[in-house]
């Protein structure tokens, strides 16, 4: 049995690596598609953080320690830059691949099954994010944004909400009919980037929204980075990264589930 | 040497239904390696089906299918790994170069990168479109994406190559170029199964063939075969200036015993004869005088027209 299941692994792995060659080679030329969105995050950071930052000063945490504004938002940035990346790659990319180039139509006359497509769509889209975050990153460093060695661990902290966001990106794209609806994902996305915590500690709004927040996947995703960067650890982080996994494992089942069957028809 | 004999698919009372609608309705059939095997009928006969049913990217409703000797429903993508497909849309990759679509394609059947880079070399060649290596997929024409997906289909030296519809669309130059290139599949012992509606397509390249209509296969055997059993040796096409359908139809009633039997269609009769000449002749002695009288030999055509009362490719603008 653990014969079969090491080589059904293997074979899932290679085959994802096929689809992961795949984006590389057709993105290789639209490099600067890639940048662009790096950029977008840095120019948040830079307004927000700075910008707002000098007026606001610093902020109490809950435990009463004080930070300044701008550390207190470059980790919810950071967050969401490591959202926007995989979340673009995964639902208007595979969207434009899936009902648009008919990408998939062509693989599936191949040994690739719909849950490798779908682990290299994820693969991918993991890779496209974390250019995002590592620049991030080193740009946080370099303003002194990053209190210790430990705040490092926000990149893999940020793993947990490319995955999600790659699991929801894949449904979404499977889901979408077409191309207005992603007006109404960019207004939820943005809505989650208004209220998800990134500006405010949820803890000062009004207790009737706050249970609405808690269901947001990117409130989790800033509170997992923002308490590993602030140096803030506690058993709160298992619960967000639990539920970030779940949004991913989930995604992914119900993404490969609607490729079979539009594509297996 | 491989085994001529050696039966690469075999379908029992294969059936699949969409709801309520059936496109396949319980076909039996099997295909021998080393054929040309050809699926022959009007749009929507359930050619197209059966093909994905046989590519293992479509599950049969009811019956029996083996490929190589294996079930599709459970290992699907193990035949995939040994079959060429060229699917009727091609669905070539936009986003790629010519030769990136085959480099590409040739990673999904774990085929390692340099071999990858000299198998796709090769078959740019077979294809003649070296030249084009580096242009993207939309600057090529229709004939050309066609033999492009023909090269696609050969990455992973297939045991079977199915193609559905090659020829479609293309025009006569294009055709003939992929004809042609099909032929010198066929001459290396490329096991061949294609769908088509083109009777000349069917009869220049299929060795076996069966005809297909509304889900069903209603004959089957080897072209010649099936000329010399559904129809005679040769047909006189008679048109009589505008006549039309009715009209035909009413001078068809006096044309009877001329021929073995006669067809009488939209816009011209057809006599079913063993000679033309004695047709001719006939047709002179009841001083019946058609605008326009040609005599030919039967084909394909009229074996389909026989069997369902309908021309193959009618709806066809």
């Amino acid at each position: 049995m653990s014969v079969i299941a090491y080589g059904a692994a293997r074979a899932g792995l290679r085959n994802s690596g096929a689809l992961l060659n795949r984006n590389w080679i057709a993105m290789r030329r639209a490099w600067i598609l890639i940048l662009s969105g790096a950029v977008e995050s840095l120019l948040f950071l830079f307004a927000f953080g700075f910008g707002v930052g000098a007026l606001v000063g610093d902020i109490t945490l809950p435990d009463g320690t004080a930070v300044s504004y701008t550390a207190y938002v470059a980790p919810a940035i950071l967050a969401n830059a490591a959202m926007m990346g995989v979340l673009a790659e995964t639902s208007i990319n595979v969207f434009a691949k899936f009902k648009w180039m008919k990408v998939y139509d062509g693989i599936l006359n191949t040994p690739l099954r719909p849950f490798e497509v779908a682990l290299g769509e994820v693969w991918w889209a993991l890779i496209r994010g974390f250019t995002y975050i590592g620049a991030f990153v080193v740009v946080m460093g370099l303003f002194g944004l990053l209190d210790s060695w430990w705040a490092l661990l926000a990149i893999p902290a940020c793993v947990f909400i490319a995955l999600a966001f790659a699991g929801i990106g894949l449904t979404l794209a499977t889901l979408f009919r077409d191309w207005t609806d992603f007006d109404w994902m960019n207004a939820v996305v943005f809505t989650m980037f208004l209220f998800g915590g990134t500006f405010t500690p949820v803890e000062s709004y009004p207790s009737l929204l706050q249970p609405v927040v808690y269901v947001m996947p990117l409130y989790h995703g800033i509170e997992l980075v923002r308490g590993i960067s602030l140096g803030q650890l506690g058993p709160m982080m298992l619960v967000h990264i639990a539920y970030l996994l779940a949004l991913c494992l989930g995604g992914m089942w119900i993404a490969q589930r609607r490729l079979a069957r539009a594509l297996y028809k | 040497m491989p085994n001529v004999n050696e039966i690469l698919v075999s379908a029992a009372d294969l059936r699949k239904s969409y709801g309520e609608h059936e496109a396949v309705r319980g076909v039996d059939f099997e295909i021998r390696r080393g054929e040309a095997f050809g699926f022959l009928g009007a749009n929507g006969a359930g050619k197209s089906t059966t093909m994905r049913m046989i590519g293992c990217v479509s599950q049969p409703t009811a019956g029996t299918l083996t490929v190589f000797g294996r079930d599709p429903h459970t290992e699907g993508a193990a035949i995939r790994a040994r079959l060429g497909v060229v699917p009727q849309d091609n669905t070539l990759d936009g986003m790629l170069t010519v030769f990136e679509n085959l480099v590409v394609y040739a990673g999904y059947f774990g085929i390692k990168k340099k071999a990858a880079r000299e198998r796709a070399a090769e078959l740019l060649e077979f294809v003649q479109l070296t030249a084009r290596a580096k242009d993207q997929v939309s600057d090529l024409s229709g004939g050309m994406q066609r033999r492009l997906a023909i090269a696609r289909s050969l990455i992973n030296d297939p045991e079977l190559v199915i193609l559905d519809e090659p020829t479609t669309g293309l025009d006569p130059q294009a055709r003939h170029l992929v004809w042609e290139r099909l032929f010198q599949l066929k001459h290396r012992g490329v096991s061949i199964l294609l769908t088509t509606h083109y009777m000349d397509e069917a009869e220049q390249l299929c060795d076996r063939l069966v005809v297909m209509d509304e889900g069903r296969i209603i004959a089957s055997g080897s072209p010649r075969e099936l000329i010399d059993t559904h129809v005679t040796k040769e047909v006189v096409e008679l048109r009589f200036g505008t006549a039309h359908t009715r009209e035909l139809a009413a001078l068809a009633q006096s044309l009877d015993g001329v021929g073995a039997q006669i067809e009488p269609l939209p816009d011209r009769i057809l006599v079913y004869t063993d000679d033309a000449d004695d047709t001719n002749a006939a047709l002179d002695a009841r001083d019946i005088r058609p605008t326009s009288v040609l005599a030919r030999r039967a084909t394909l055509e009229d074996v389909f027209l026989r069997l369902t009362g309908r021309a193959l490719v009618e709806d066809e603008a």
